[in-house]
Protein backbone atom coordinates (compact mmCIF):
# COMPACT_ATOMS: atom_id res chain seq x y z
CA UNK A 1 0.00 0.00 0.00
CA UNK A 2 1.41 3.60 -0.58
CA UNK A 3 2.33 6.00 1.70
CA UNK A 4 0.30 9.33 2.22
CA UNK A 5 2.96 11.76 0.87
CA UNK A 6 2.62 15.00 3.05
CA UNK A 7 4.46 18.18 2.15
CA UNK A 8 5.22 20.33 5.84
CA UNK A 9 6.09 23.70 5.66
CA UNK A 10 7.61 25.59 8.57
CA UNK A 11 9.78 28.53 9.58
CA UNK A 12 11.90 27.66 12.10
CA UNK A 13 14.03 24.74 10.79
CA UNK A 14 14.74 22.83 14.56
CA UNK A 15 10.69 22.16 14.68
CA UNK A 16 10.23 21.78 11.23
CA UNK A 17 13.15 18.93 11.50
CA UNK A 18 11.23 17.80 14.62
CA UNK A 19 8.27 17.34 12.97
CA UNK A 20 9.48 15.99 10.13
CA UNK A 21 10.84 13.06 11.83
CA UNK A 22 7.73 12.48 14.12
CA UNK A 23 5.49 12.42 10.56
CA UNK A 24 8.10 9.83 9.36
CA UNK A 25 7.90 7.82 12.39
CA UNK A 26 4.57 6.65 10.85
CA UNK A 27 4.49 3.75 8.65
CA UNK A 28 2.01 5.29 6.70
CA UNK A 29 3.61 8.27 5.69
CA UNK A 30 6.51 9.81 3.88
CA UNK A 31 6.95 13.91 4.50
CA UNK A 32 8.92 16.19 3.03
CA UNK A 33 10.12 19.62 5.31
CA UNK A 34 10.75 22.77 3.47
CA UNK A 35 11.10 26.27 4.81
CA UNK A 36 10.57 28.89 2.26
CA UNK A 37 7.82 29.80 0.03
CA UNK A 38 9.87 29.39 -2.66
CA UNK A 39 11.21 25.85 -1.69
CA UNK A 40 7.54 24.47 -1.22
CA UNK A 41 6.56 25.60 -5.06
CA UNK A 42 9.24 24.09 -6.19
CA UNK A 43 8.54 20.97 -4.32
CA UNK A 44 4.85 21.18 -4.70
CA UNK A 45 5.56 21.36 -8.68
CA UNK A 46 7.81 18.34 -8.56
CA UNK A 47 6.08 15.74 -7.11
CA UNK A 48 2.34 14.65 -5.98
CA UNK A 49 0.90 15.12 -2.50
CA UNK A 50 -1.91 13.83 -0.61
CA UNK A 51 -1.67 16.52 1.96
CA UNK A 52 0.33 20.46 2.88
CA UNK A 53 0.93 21.03 7.05
CA UNK A 54 1.41 24.75 7.41
CA UNK A 55 3.80 25.06 10.67
CA UNK A 56 4.05 28.07 12.61
CA UNK A 57 5.83 31.09 11.73
CA UNK A 58 4.23 31.37 8.64
CA UNK A 59 3.07 35.05 7.63
CA UNK A 60 -0.64 35.79 6.63
CA UNK A 61 0.09 36.63 3.18
CA UNK A 62 2.52 33.51 2.32
CA UNK A 63 0.07 31.42 3.61
CA UNK A 64 -2.69 32.70 1.32
CA UNK A 65 -0.36 32.71 -1.46
CA UNK A 66 0.43 28.95 -0.94
CA UNK A 67 -3.00 27.23 -0.88
CA UNK A 68 -4.30 29.47 -3.84
CA UNK A 69 -0.98 28.43 -5.59
CA UNK A 70 -1.58 24.85 -4.12
CA UNK A 71 -5.13 24.27 -4.89
CA UNK A 72 -4.79 26.00 -8.30
CA UNK A 73 -2.56 23.01 -9.48
CA UNK A 74 -4.25 20.74 -7.19
CA UNK A 75 -7.86 21.09 -6.32
CA UNK A 76 -7.87 18.07 -4.28
CA UNK A 77 -5.23 18.98 -2.05
CA UNK A 78 -5.79 18.81 1.60
CA UNK A 79 -4.03 21.64 3.47
CA UNK A 80 -4.19 21.84 7.29
CA UNK A 81 -2.66 23.99 10.00
CA UNK A 82 -0.08 22.45 12.55
CA UNK A 83 -0.46 23.55 15.90
CA UNK A 84 2.04 22.78 18.53
CA UNK A 85 5.24 22.79 16.99
CA UNK A 86 6.24 19.04 17.05
CA UNK A 87 3.97 17.85 19.24
CA UNK A 88 1.16 15.50 20.53
CA UNK A 89 -1.56 16.99 18.27
CA UNK A 90 0.20 16.32 14.61
CA UNK A 91 -0.93 12.54 14.60
CA UNK A 92 -4.57 13.43 15.05
CA UNK A 93 -4.61 16.76 12.31
CA UNK A 94 -3.26 14.51 9.86
CA UNK A 95 -6.08 11.76 10.60
CA UNK A 96 -8.68 14.65 10.73
CA UNK A 97 -7.21 16.13 7.23
CA UNK A 98 -7.30 12.68 5.67
CA UNK A 99 -11.05 12.62 6.78
CA UNK A 100 -11.75 15.28 5.12
CA UNK A 101 -12.22 17.08 8.30
CA UNK A 102 -10.20 19.24 10.53
CA UNK A 103 -11.27 19.89 14.70
CA UNK A 104 -14.37 17.65 13.84
CA UNK A 105 -15.65 20.52 10.74
CA UNK A 106 -15.58 20.11 6.89
CA UNK A 107 -12.55 21.43 5.42
CA UNK B 1 -31.23 25.74 26.18
CA UNK B 2 -27.71 25.01 27.08
CA UNK B 3 -25.83 22.33 25.21
CA UNK B 4 -23.86 19.60 27.38
CA UNK B 5 -21.46 16.92 26.63
CA UNK B 6 -20.35 14.37 29.26
CA UNK B 7 -17.00 12.97 29.27
CA UNK B 8 -16.82 9.87 32.03
CA UNK B 9 -13.34 9.96 33.36
CA UNK B 10 -13.12 6.38 32.33
CA UNK B 11 -13.57 6.93 28.79
CA UNK B 12 -10.32 9.22 28.30
CA UNK B 13 -7.17 8.27 25.71
CA UNK B 14 -4.87 6.42 28.50
CA UNK B 15 -0.94 5.64 27.63
CA UNK B 16 1.13 4.69 30.54
CA UNK B 17 4.70 4.96 29.18
CA UNK B 18 6.43 3.16 32.73
CA UNK B 19 7.54 6.84 34.04
CA UNK B 20 4.70 8.59 32.45
CA UNK B 21 1.34 7.74 33.06
CA UNK B 22 -0.96 9.99 31.05
CA UNK B 23 -4.64 10.33 30.71
CA UNK B 24 -5.91 12.38 27.74
CA UNK B 25 -9.36 14.06 27.94
CA UNK B 26 -8.66 14.93 23.90
CA UNK B 27 -6.74 12.99 21.19
CA UNK B 28 -3.38 13.62 21.84
CA UNK B 29 -0.07 11.49 20.93
CA UNK B 30 -0.83 8.16 19.98
CA UNK B 31 -4.81 8.62 21.55
CA UNK B 32 -6.84 9.65 18.51
CA UNK B 33 -10.73 10.04 18.80
CA UNK B 34 -12.38 12.06 15.95
CA UNK B 35 -15.26 12.59 18.96
CA UNK B 36 -12.49 13.89 21.30
CA UNK B 37 -10.87 16.45 18.94
CA UNK B 38 -11.77 19.70 21.68
CA UNK B 39 -14.14 21.28 23.50
CA UNK B 40 -14.26 25.04 21.50
CA UNK B 41 -10.40 27.20 21.78
CA UNK B 42 -9.90 23.63 24.51
CA UNK B 43 -7.89 21.33 22.41
CA UNK B 44 -5.85 19.41 25.54
CA UNK B 45 -6.56 18.17 28.82
CA UNK B 46 -3.89 15.84 30.15
CA UNK B 47 -4.18 14.51 33.58
CA UNK B 48 -0.18 13.27 33.86
CA UNK B 49 1.59 11.32 36.90
CA UNK B 50 5.55 11.68 36.31
CA UNK B 51 7.70 9.20 38.97
CA UNK B 52 10.26 10.66 40.36
CA UNK B 53 13.28 11.82 38.79
CA UNK B 54 12.15 11.54 35.52
CA UNK B 55 10.71 14.05 32.86
CA UNK B 56 9.57 15.08 29.28
CA UNK B 57 13.23 16.03 27.78
CA UNK B 58 13.59 19.18 25.66
CA UNK B 59 10.89 19.38 22.85
CA UNK B 60 9.24 22.19 21.09
CA UNK B 61 6.27 24.23 20.86
CA UNK B 62 4.63 26.82 18.29
CA UNK B 63 1.44 28.48 18.50
CA UNK B 64 -0.48 27.52 21.62
CA UNK B 65 -0.92 28.69 25.00
CA UNK B 66 0.11 26.02 27.29
CA UNK B 67 -0.89 25.73 31.02
CA UNK B 68 0.71 24.16 33.71
CA UNK B 69 -1.01 22.86 37.07
CA UNK B 70 0.78 20.80 39.57
CA UNK B 71 -1.68 18.94 41.70
CA UNK B 72 0.66 17.22 43.77
CA UNK B 73 4.47 17.66 43.73
CA UNK B 74 6.64 20.24 41.56
CA UNK B 75 7.68 20.55 38.21
CA UNK B 76 10.95 22.25 37.03
CA UNK B 77 10.60 23.85 33.62
CA UNK B 78 13.60 25.14 31.35
CA UNK B 79 13.06 26.92 28.50
CA UNK B 80 14.98 28.36 25.17
CA UNK B 81 14.35 32.06 26.28
CA UNK B 82 16.58 31.10 29.68
CA UNK B 83 13.50 31.22 32.13
CA UNK B 84 14.04 28.29 34.92
CA UNK B 85 11.17 27.87 37.50
CA UNK B 86 9.65 25.38 39.47
CA UNK B 87 6.13 25.23 38.83
CA UNK B 88 5.12 24.71 42.54
CA UNK B 89 1.26 22.74 43.30
CA UNK B 90 -0.30 25.44 44.22
CA UNK B 91 1.49 27.49 41.35
CA UNK B 92 -0.35 28.09 37.62
CA UNK B 93 2.59 28.18 35.00
CA UNK B 94 1.20 29.87 31.48
CA UNK B 95 3.45 29.77 28.00
CA UNK B 96 2.18 30.99 25.10
CA UNK B 97 4.53 29.41 22.57
CA UNK B 98 3.78 31.70 19.98
CA UNK B 99 6.59 31.85 17.09
CA UNK B 100 8.46 29.08 18.82
CA UNK B 101 9.63 27.77 21.68
CA UNK B 102 11.77 24.92 23.15
CA UNK B 103 11.25 23.45 26.77
CA UNK B 104 11.56 20.62 29.41
CA UNK B 105 9.79 19.49 32.46
CA UNK B 106 11.03 17.31 34.75
CA UNK B 107 10.08 15.95 38.07
CA UNK B 108 13.12 16.78 40.12
CA UNK B 109 11.90 15.02 43.00
CA UNK B 110 13.94 11.82 43.56
CA UNK B 111 11.46 10.17 45.78
CA UNK B 112 8.17 11.22 44.94
CA UNK B 113 6.07 11.36 41.62
CA UNK B 114 4.59 14.96 40.04
CA UNK B 115 0.87 15.01 39.09
CA UNK B 116 -0.20 17.94 37.22
CA UNK B 117 -2.46 19.18 34.52
CA UNK B 118 -2.02 20.16 31.40
CA UNK B 119 -3.88 21.75 29.12
CA UNK B 120 -3.61 23.67 25.78
CA UNK B 121 -5.67 26.18 24.16
CA UNK B 122 -5.66 27.62 20.70
CA UNK B 123 -4.78 31.01 20.98
CA UNK B 124 -6.26 33.93 19.31
CA UNK B 125 -3.64 35.24 17.77
CA UNK B 126 -1.08 33.64 15.71
CA UNK B 127 2.64 33.84 15.97
CA UNK B 128 2.84 35.79 18.70
CA UNK B 129 6.40 36.37 20.83
CA UNK B 130 7.15 33.68 23.05
CA UNK B 131 6.56 34.12 26.66
CA UNK B 132 5.37 32.77 29.90
CA UNK B 133 4.23 33.81 33.33
CA UNK B 134 3.99 31.93 36.55
CA UNK B 135 1.79 32.64 40.26
CA UNK B 136 1.73 31.43 43.27
CA UNK B 137 -2.15 30.66 43.87
CA UNK B 138 -3.52 31.44 47.53
CA UNK B 139 -6.14 28.21 48.23
CA UNK B 140 -7.77 29.72 50.69
CA UNK B 141 -9.49 32.47 48.04
CA UNK B 142 -10.99 29.43 46.51
CA UNK B 143 -12.80 27.86 49.68
CA UNK B 144 -16.43 27.80 49.09
CA UNK B 145 -15.70 30.33 46.30
CA UNK B 146 -14.94 30.50 42.63
CA UNK B 147 -10.90 31.82 42.25
CA UNK B 148 -9.96 33.15 39.29
CA UNK B 149 -6.44 31.78 37.64
CA UNK B 150 -6.80 32.72 34.41
CA UNK B 151 -7.96 35.30 32.05
CA UNK B 152 -7.19 36.93 28.49
CA UNK B 153 -5.84 40.02 30.64
CA UNK B 154 -2.86 40.69 32.17
CA UNK B 155 -4.63 43.04 34.65
CA UNK B 156 -6.92 40.67 36.35
CA UNK B 157 -6.52 38.27 38.70
CA UNK B 158 -4.78 34.77 37.62
CA UNK B 159 -1.98 34.22 34.86
CA UNK B 160 -3.01 35.37 31.60
CA UNK B 161 -3.27 33.88 27.75
CA UNK B 162 -3.51 34.86 24.26
CA UNK B 163 -7.41 33.82 24.47
CA UNK B 164 -11.03 35.02 25.37
CA UNK B 165 -10.60 32.16 28.31
CA UNK B 166 -11.24 32.09 31.81
CA UNK B 167 -10.59 30.03 34.20
CA UNK B 168 -11.40 29.44 37.76
CA UNK B 169 -10.46 26.86 40.32
CA UNK B 170 -13.11 25.93 43.26
CA UNK B 171 -12.92 24.04 46.54
CA UNK B 172 -15.89 23.42 48.39
CA UNK B 173 -17.27 21.31 51.28
CA UNK B 174 -20.10 19.17 51.01
CA UNK B 175 -23.25 21.30 50.14
CA UNK B 176 -21.99 24.75 49.33
CA UNK B 177 -23.07 25.74 45.72
CA UNK B 178 -22.20 28.43 44.24
CA UNK B 179 -23.66 30.06 40.35
CA UNK B 180 -20.91 30.52 37.54
CA UNK B 181 -22.03 33.40 35.09
CA UNK B 182 -19.79 33.08 31.64
CA UNK B 183 -17.95 36.14 31.23
CA UNK B 184 -18.28 36.27 27.34
CA UNK B 185 -21.46 35.32 24.78
CA UNK B 186 -20.42 32.32 22.74
CA UNK B 187 -18.18 30.67 25.36
CA UNK B 188 -18.58 27.10 26.58
CA UNK B 189 -17.40 26.14 29.91
CA UNK B 190 -15.56 22.50 30.82
CA UNK B 191 -15.39 21.31 34.16
CA UNK B 192 -13.05 19.19 35.56
CA UNK B 193 -13.61 17.39 38.88
CA UNK B 194 -10.31 16.80 40.54
CA UNK B 195 -11.69 15.25 43.26
CA UNK B 196 -14.81 14.27 45.08
CA UNK B 197 -18.45 14.66 43.45
CA UNK B 198 -20.40 17.43 42.28
CA UNK B 199 -23.27 18.56 40.78
CA UNK B 200 -23.55 20.92 37.35
CA UNK B 201 -27.40 21.86 37.72
CA UNK B 202 -28.78 17.92 37.51
CA UNK B 203 -25.86 16.48 36.14
CA UNK B 204 -23.74 14.37 38.76
CA UNK B 205 -19.87 14.13 38.05
CA UNK B 206 -17.40 12.73 39.81
CA UNK B 207 -13.59 12.42 40.08
CA UNK B 208 -11.65 13.34 36.84
CA UNK B 209 -15.36 13.25 35.04
CA UNK B 210 -15.59 16.03 32.21
CA UNK B 211 -18.44 18.06 31.15
CA UNK B 212 -18.91 20.85 28.98
CA UNK B 213 -21.89 23.47 28.75
CA UNK B 214 -22.35 26.07 26.51
CA UNK B 215 -25.67 28.53 24.74
CA UNK B 216 -26.00 29.29 28.38
CA UNK B 217 -25.24 32.14 30.54
CA UNK B 218 -24.91 30.26 33.72
CA UNK B 219 -24.88 27.06 35.34
CA UNK B 220 -25.15 26.22 39.02
CA UNK B 221 -22.39 24.12 40.50
CA UNK B 222 -22.71 22.03 44.04
CA UNK B 223 -20.35 20.03 45.69
CA UNK B 224 -22.21 16.58 47.18
CA UNK B 225 -19.04 15.14 48.84
CA UNK B 226 -16.26 17.88 49.64
CA UNK B 227 -14.56 18.49 46.45
CA UNK B 228 -11.98 20.40 44.03
CA UNK B 229 -12.73 21.01 40.43
CA UNK B 230 -11.62 23.03 37.30
CA UNK B 231 -13.83 25.15 35.06
CA UNK B 232 -12.17 26.40 31.99
CA UNK B 233 -14.38 28.85 29.83
CA UNK B 234 -13.48 29.10 26.19
CA UNK B 235 -14.59 30.23 23.35
CA UNK B 236 -16.72 27.56 21.07
CA UNK B 237 -15.84 29.14 17.80
CA UNK B 238 -12.13 30.27 17.05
Amino acid sequence: MSKTKILIIGRHPEILQTVVRLVNNNPEWECLGVQTDDEAIVAFSAQPFDLVLLGGGIEKQSEEHLCCLFRAHNPNIIIIQHYGGGSGLLTAEIYEGLRGTTLGRPL
Amino acid sequence: MAQTILHKAETRGHANHGWLNSYHSFSFASYYNPERMHFGALRVLNDDTVDAGKGFGTHPHDNMEIISIPLEGDLEHKDSMNNVAVIKNGDIQAMSAGTGIYHSEYNKDREHRVKFLQIWVFPNKKNVEPRYDQITLNTEDRHNKLQQILSPNADDEGVWIHQDAWFHLGQFDKGVSSDYQFKLKGNGVYVFVLNGDIKVNDQLLHNRDGYGIWDTDSFKITAETDAEFLLMEVPMNF
